[in-house]
Protein backbone atom coordinates (compact mmCIF):
# COMPACT_ATOMS: atom_id res chain seq x y z
CA UNK A 1 0.00 0.00 0.00
CA UNK A 2 1.26 3.60 -0.92
CA UNK A 3 0.87 6.23 1.97
CA UNK A 4 1.48 9.52 2.96
CA UNK A 5 3.11 10.73 5.85
CA UNK A 6 2.68 14.04 7.07
CA UNK A 7 5.10 15.62 9.64
CA UNK A 8 5.19 18.54 11.69
CA UNK A 9 8.56 19.18 13.41
CA UNK A 10 8.46 21.92 16.19
CA UNK A 11 11.08 23.05 18.67
CA UNK A 12 10.29 21.93 22.25
CA UNK A 13 8.36 24.01 24.88
CA UNK A 14 11.56 26.05 26.42
CA UNK A 15 13.62 26.25 23.36
CA UNK A 16 14.11 29.77 22.54
CA UNK A 17 12.80 30.07 19.04
CA UNK A 18 14.44 33.40 17.69
CA UNK A 19 12.54 33.08 14.16
CA UNK A 20 8.84 33.00 15.80
CA UNK A 21 10.10 35.52 18.19
CA UNK A 22 10.72 37.75 14.33
CA UNK A 23 7.84 36.90 13.14
CA UNK A 24 5.72 37.58 15.91
CA UNK A 25 6.81 41.09 15.98
CA UNK A 26 6.12 41.72 12.15
CA UNK A 27 3.42 40.45 12.68
CA UNK A 28 2.52 43.20 15.51
CA UNK A 29 3.92 46.00 13.33
CA UNK A 30 1.23 44.87 10.96
CA UNK A 31 -1.33 45.87 13.48
CA UNK A 32 -1.95 42.38 14.46
CA UNK A 33 -1.91 42.88 17.92
CA UNK A 34 -3.38 40.28 19.10
CA UNK A 35 -0.84 38.23 18.18
CA UNK A 36 1.07 36.24 21.44
CA UNK A 37 3.15 33.81 20.23
CA UNK A 38 4.38 32.02 16.47
CA UNK A 39 6.29 28.97 16.81
CA UNK A 40 8.35 27.93 13.77
CA UNK A 41 8.78 24.66 12.30
CA UNK A 42 9.36 22.24 9.76
CA UNK A 43 6.88 20.61 8.13
CA UNK A 44 7.37 17.28 5.60
CA UNK A 45 5.49 15.34 3.44
CA UNK A 46 6.82 11.47 2.92
CA UNK A 47 5.17 9.08 0.32
CA UNK A 48 6.20 5.37 0.90
CA UNK A 49 4.84 1.89 0.77
CA UNK A 50 3.98 -0.05 4.20
CA UNK A 51 2.05 -3.46 4.16
CA UNK A 52 -0.34 -1.62 6.66
CA UNK A 53 -1.44 1.42 8.24
CA UNK A 54 0.04 0.38 11.61
CA UNK A 55 3.15 -0.53 9.98
CA UNK A 56 3.74 2.71 8.20
CA UNK A 57 3.13 4.39 10.89
CA UNK A 58 6.28 2.41 12.80
CA UNK A 59 7.93 3.48 9.87
CA UNK A 60 7.45 6.93 10.02
CA UNK A 61 8.46 7.01 13.48
CA UNK A 62 11.75 5.92 12.82
CA UNK A 63 12.37 8.58 10.33
CA UNK A 64 11.18 11.20 12.79
CA UNK A 65 13.19 9.50 15.96
CA UNK A 66 16.14 9.12 13.43
CA UNK A 67 16.44 12.06 10.82
CA UNK A 68 13.39 14.40 10.95
CA UNK A 69 13.91 15.65 14.10
CA UNK A 70 16.50 16.12 16.29
CA UNK A 71 15.24 14.50 19.90
CA UNK A 72 17.69 17.22 22.15
CA UNK A 73 15.74 20.18 20.95
CA UNK A 74 12.60 19.50 18.66
CA UNK A 75 9.06 16.98 19.01
CA UNK A 76 7.08 15.81 16.48
CA UNK A 77 3.51 15.00 15.20
CA UNK A 78 2.57 13.39 12.49
CA UNK A 79 -0.77 11.62 10.48
CA UNK A 80 -0.83 8.99 7.62
CA UNK A 81 -2.94 9.14 4.56
CA UNK A 82 -3.13 6.66 2.25
CA UNK A 83 -2.50 7.51 -1.02
CA UNK B 1 52.32 13.38 13.14
CA UNK B 2 49.39 13.54 10.47
CA UNK B 3 46.48 15.52 10.34
CA UNK B 4 43.52 14.98 8.25
CA UNK B 5 41.16 17.57 7.53
CA UNK B 6 37.53 16.34 6.07
CA UNK B 7 35.89 17.92 2.84
CA UNK B 8 32.28 18.30 2.96
CA UNK B 9 29.85 19.04 -0.21
CA UNK B 10 29.76 22.86 1.24
CA UNK B 11 32.73 22.96 3.25
CA UNK B 12 34.26 26.13 3.49
CA UNK B 13 37.03 26.10 5.72
CA UNK B 14 38.95 23.02 5.03
CA UNK B 15 41.22 24.80 2.63
CA UNK B 16 41.94 27.31 5.49
CA UNK B 17 42.50 24.35 8.30
CA UNK B 18 44.70 22.57 5.41
CA UNK B 19 46.47 26.06 5.60
CA UNK B 20 47.24 26.79 9.38
CA UNK B 21 48.34 22.73 9.75
CA UNK B 22 50.59 22.35 7.11
CA UNK B 23 52.07 25.90 6.75
CA UNK B 24 51.99 28.00 9.78
CA UNK B 25 52.12 24.67 12.04
CA UNK B 26 54.09 22.93 9.87
CA UNK B 27 52.61 19.48 10.27
CA UNK B 28 51.77 16.83 7.39
CA UNK B 29 48.17 17.45 6.33
CA UNK B 30 46.21 15.70 3.87
CA UNK B 31 42.76 16.53 2.79
CA UNK B 32 39.91 13.91 3.10
CA UNK B 33 36.90 13.67 0.84
CA UNK B 34 33.84 12.49 2.50
CA UNK B 35 33.07 10.29 -0.35
CA UNK B 36 35.81 8.04 0.94
CA UNK B 37 36.15 5.94 3.83
CA UNK B 38 40.25 5.84 4.53
CA UNK B 39 41.55 8.06 6.82
CA UNK B 40 44.96 7.54 5.84
CA UNK B 41 46.79 6.90 8.62
CA UNK B 42 45.81 10.16 9.67
CA UNK B 43 46.44 10.73 13.76
CA UNK B 44 44.42 13.29 14.25
CA UNK B 45 40.82 14.71 12.14
CA UNK B 46 39.32 18.34 11.77
CA UNK B 47 36.00 18.62 10.56
CA UNK B 48 36.14 22.48 9.30
CA UNK B 49 33.63 24.87 9.25
CA UNK B 50 31.51 26.09 6.36
CA UNK B 51 27.67 24.87 5.11
CA UNK B 52 27.95 21.04 4.44
CA UNK B 53 24.95 20.29 2.53
CA UNK B 54 23.83 23.59 2.25
CA UNK B 55 22.82 23.66 6.25
CA UNK B 56 20.01 21.31 4.65
CA UNK B 57 17.04 19.94 7.39
CA UNK B 58 19.28 21.19 10.32
CA UNK B 59 23.06 21.98 10.01
CA UNK B 60 25.55 19.01 10.17
CA UNK B 61 22.31 16.71 9.94
CA UNK B 62 23.13 15.06 6.48
CA UNK B 63 27.11 15.68 6.73
CA UNK B 64 26.41 12.63 9.53
CA UNK B 65 25.66 10.46 6.52
CA UNK B 66 28.28 10.72 4.55
CA UNK B 67 31.15 7.48 4.05
CA UNK B 68 33.83 8.92 5.82
CA UNK B 69 31.84 9.51 9.35
CA UNK B 70 31.48 6.09 9.46
CA UNK B 71 35.33 6.02 9.62
CA UNK B 72 35.65 8.73 12.04
CA UNK B 73 33.27 7.49 13.94
CA UNK B 74 35.31 4.04 14.88
CA UNK B 75 38.29 6.62 14.82
CA UNK B 76 36.72 8.08 17.60
CA UNK B 77 35.65 5.23 19.86
CA UNK B 78 39.34 4.21 19.27
CA UNK B 79 40.90 7.06 21.00
CA UNK B 80 41.45 9.26 17.78
CA UNK B 81 41.84 12.74 18.39
CA UNK B 82 38.82 15.13 16.12
CA UNK B 83 38.50 18.29 16.62
CA UNK B 84 34.83 19.90 14.92
CA UNK B 85 35.08 23.27 13.89
CA UNK B 86 31.79 25.66 14.09
CA UNK B 87 30.34 23.53 11.39
CA UNK B 88 31.93 20.33 12.28
CA UNK B 89 31.13 20.82 15.67
CA UNK B 90 27.42 20.86 14.50
CA UNK B 91 28.02 17.77 12.62
CA UNK B 92 29.44 16.07 15.85
CA UNK B 93 26.62 16.77 17.34
CA UNK B 94 24.27 15.35 15.06
CA UNK B 95 26.35 12.52 14.97
CA UNK B 96 26.02 11.84 18.54
CA UNK B 97 29.94 12.07 18.97
CA UNK B 98 29.29 14.94 21.10
CA UNK B 99 26.03 15.66 23.39
CA UNK B 100 23.90 18.74 22.97
CA UNK B 101 22.88 20.68 20.08
CA UNK B 102 23.31 24.02 18.33
CA UNK B 103 20.33 26.37 18.14
CA UNK B 104 20.04 29.56 15.83
CA UNK B 105 22.20 32.71 17.45
CA UNK B 106 19.39 34.29 20.44
CA UNK B 107 19.44 37.33 18.31
CA UNK B 108 18.48 35.78 15.09
CA UNK B 109 21.88 37.65 13.43
CA UNK B 110 24.55 35.65 11.41
CA UNK B 111 27.61 36.89 14.02
CA UNK B 112 30.91 37.44 12.78
CA UNK B 113 33.74 38.94 14.89
CA UNK B 114 36.20 38.10 16.94
CA UNK B 115 35.22 36.79 21.05
CA UNK B 116 37.41 35.93 24.36
CA UNK B 117 37.30 32.52 24.89
CA UNK B 118 38.55 31.19 29.10
CA UNK B 119 40.13 28.20 29.07
CA UNK B 120 38.09 26.27 31.45
CA UNK B 121 40.17 23.02 30.98
CA UNK B 122 43.72 22.63 30.05
CA UNK B 123 43.94 18.75 30.34
CA UNK B 124 42.76 18.02 27.47
CA UNK B 125 44.52 16.97 24.16
CA UNK B 126 43.17 20.16 22.61
CA UNK B 127 44.43 22.71 25.28
CA UNK B 128 47.66 21.46 26.38
CA UNK B 129 49.70 24.53 25.48
CA UNK B 130 47.40 26.77 27.34
CA UNK B 131 47.10 28.28 31.03
CA UNK B 132 43.62 27.61 33.35
CA UNK B 133 41.82 30.66 32.88
CA UNK B 134 44.00 32.01 29.90
CA UNK B 135 41.77 34.54 27.85
CA UNK B 136 42.28 33.37 23.91
CA UNK B 137 40.73 35.98 21.26
CA UNK B 138 39.72 33.92 18.51
CA UNK B 139 36.71 34.32 16.11
CA UNK B 140 33.16 33.25 15.42
CA UNK B 141 31.48 33.48 11.96
CA UNK B 142 27.88 31.66 12.51
CA UNK B 143 23.83 31.77 12.43
CA UNK B 144 23.43 28.46 14.84
CA UNK B 145 26.19 28.53 17.76
CA UNK B 146 23.57 29.11 20.87
CA UNK B 147 24.46 25.63 22.70
CA UNK B 148 21.74 23.77 24.00
CA UNK B 149 21.33 21.12 26.46
CA UNK B 150 19.43 19.53 28.90
CA UNK B 151 19.58 21.04 32.30
CA UNK B 152 20.87 17.56 33.69
CA UNK B 153 22.97 16.98 30.80
CA UNK B 154 25.20 20.99 31.09
CA UNK B 155 25.45 19.65 34.76
CA UNK B 156 27.49 16.78 34.14
CA UNK B 157 29.63 18.09 31.62
CA UNK B 158 30.37 20.75 34.34
CA UNK B 159 31.12 18.39 36.57
CA UNK B 160 33.36 15.93 34.14
CA UNK B 161 35.25 19.09 32.77
CA UNK B 162 33.71 18.30 29.20
CA UNK B 163 33.51 22.37 29.15
CA UNK B 164 36.87 23.26 27.24
CA UNK B 165 36.69 27.56 26.35
CA UNK B 166 33.67 29.55 27.25
CA UNK B 167 32.58 32.73 26.05
CA UNK B 168 33.75 36.01 28.09
CA UNK B 169 35.08 39.45 28.06
CA UNK B 170 38.77 40.46 27.61
CA UNK B 171 39.39 40.00 31.34
CA UNK B 172 38.10 36.55 31.21
CA UNK B 173 34.89 37.91 33.04
CA UNK B 174 32.00 35.20 32.09
CA UNK B 175 29.28 37.87 31.56
CA UNK B 176 25.46 37.72 30.17
CA UNK B 177 27.26 40.68 27.94
CA UNK B 178 29.85 38.83 26.74
CA UNK B 179 28.06 35.84 25.54
CA UNK B 180 27.56 36.37 21.71
CA UNK B 181 24.61 33.85 20.86
CA UNK B 182 23.24 32.33 23.83
CA UNK B 183 24.80 29.62 24.37
CA UNK B 184 24.02 27.73 28.02
CA UNK B 185 26.84 28.42 30.82
CA UNK B 186 28.44 30.14 27.66
CA UNK B 187 29.73 27.08 26.29
CA UNK B 188 31.79 27.38 23.16
CA UNK B 189 33.98 24.18 23.44
CA UNK B 190 32.80 21.09 24.73
CA UNK B 191 34.60 17.58 24.48
CA UNK B 192 33.06 13.81 25.16
CA UNK B 193 33.54 12.23 28.33
CA UNK B 194 36.17 10.72 27.28
CA UNK B 195 38.34 13.69 26.12
CA UNK B 196 39.50 12.84 22.95
CA UNK B 197 36.60 14.65 20.39
CA UNK B 198 36.01 18.34 20.94
CA UNK B 199 33.39 20.71 19.01
CA UNK B 200 34.08 24.44 19.29
CA UNK B 201 32.58 27.30 17.36
CA UNK B 202 35.30 29.76 17.25
CA UNK B 203 38.02 29.33 14.30
CA UNK B 204 41.46 28.62 15.49
CA UNK B 205 42.69 28.47 11.90
CA UNK B 206 41.41 32.21 11.08
CA UNK B 207 43.56 33.39 14.07
CA UNK B 208 46.39 31.80 13.06
CA UNK B 209 48.96 34.42 12.43
CA UNK B 210 49.47 38.16 13.38
CA UNK B 211 48.40 39.19 10.05
CA UNK B 212 44.83 37.76 10.99
CA UNK B 213 44.57 39.96 14.36
CA UNK B 214 45.65 36.96 16.60
CA UNK B 215 47.85 33.86 16.55
CA UNK B 216 45.93 32.23 19.49
CA UNK B 217 43.91 29.47 17.23
CA UNK B 218 47.36 28.50 15.96
CA UNK B 219 48.33 27.38 19.64
CA UNK B 220 44.96 24.56 19.65
CA UNK B 221 46.80 23.14 17.05
CA UNK B 222 50.21 23.22 18.49
CA UNK B 223 48.28 21.70 21.31
CA UNK B 224 47.37 18.40 19.77
CA UNK B 225 50.57 17.79 18.16
CA UNK B 226 52.58 18.24 21.50
CA UNK B 227 49.84 16.17 23.01
CA UNK B 228 50.35 13.89 20.70
CA UNK B 229 54.37 13.53 20.28
CA UNK B 230 54.67 13.42 24.46
CA UNK B 231 52.09 10.53 23.75
CA UNK B 232 54.24 8.93 21.29
CA UNK B 233 57.42 9.42 23.72
CA UNK B 234 55.57 7.62 26.72
CA UNK B 235 54.55 4.99 24.45
CA UNK B 236 58.04 4.00 23.05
Amino acid sequence: MNFIGKVVVLLKEGVFDPQGVTIKNALHNLSFSQVSRVRTGKYFEVEFEADSESEAENQLKSMCQELLSNPVIEEYSFQVETE
Amino acid sequence: MKFGVVVFPGSNCDHDCYYALSQVVGVETTLLWHQERDLKNCDAVVLPGGFSYGDYLRTGAIARFSPIMDSIRQFAQAGGLVLGICNGFQILLESGLLPGALLPNRSGHFICRFVYLRVENNRTPFTSLFQLGEVLKIPIAHNQGNFFASSTDIRSFLDNRQVVFRYCDSRGEVTEVSNPNGSLESIAGLTNCEGNVMGMMPHPERSAEEILGSTDGKKVFQSIVKWWEEKEIARK
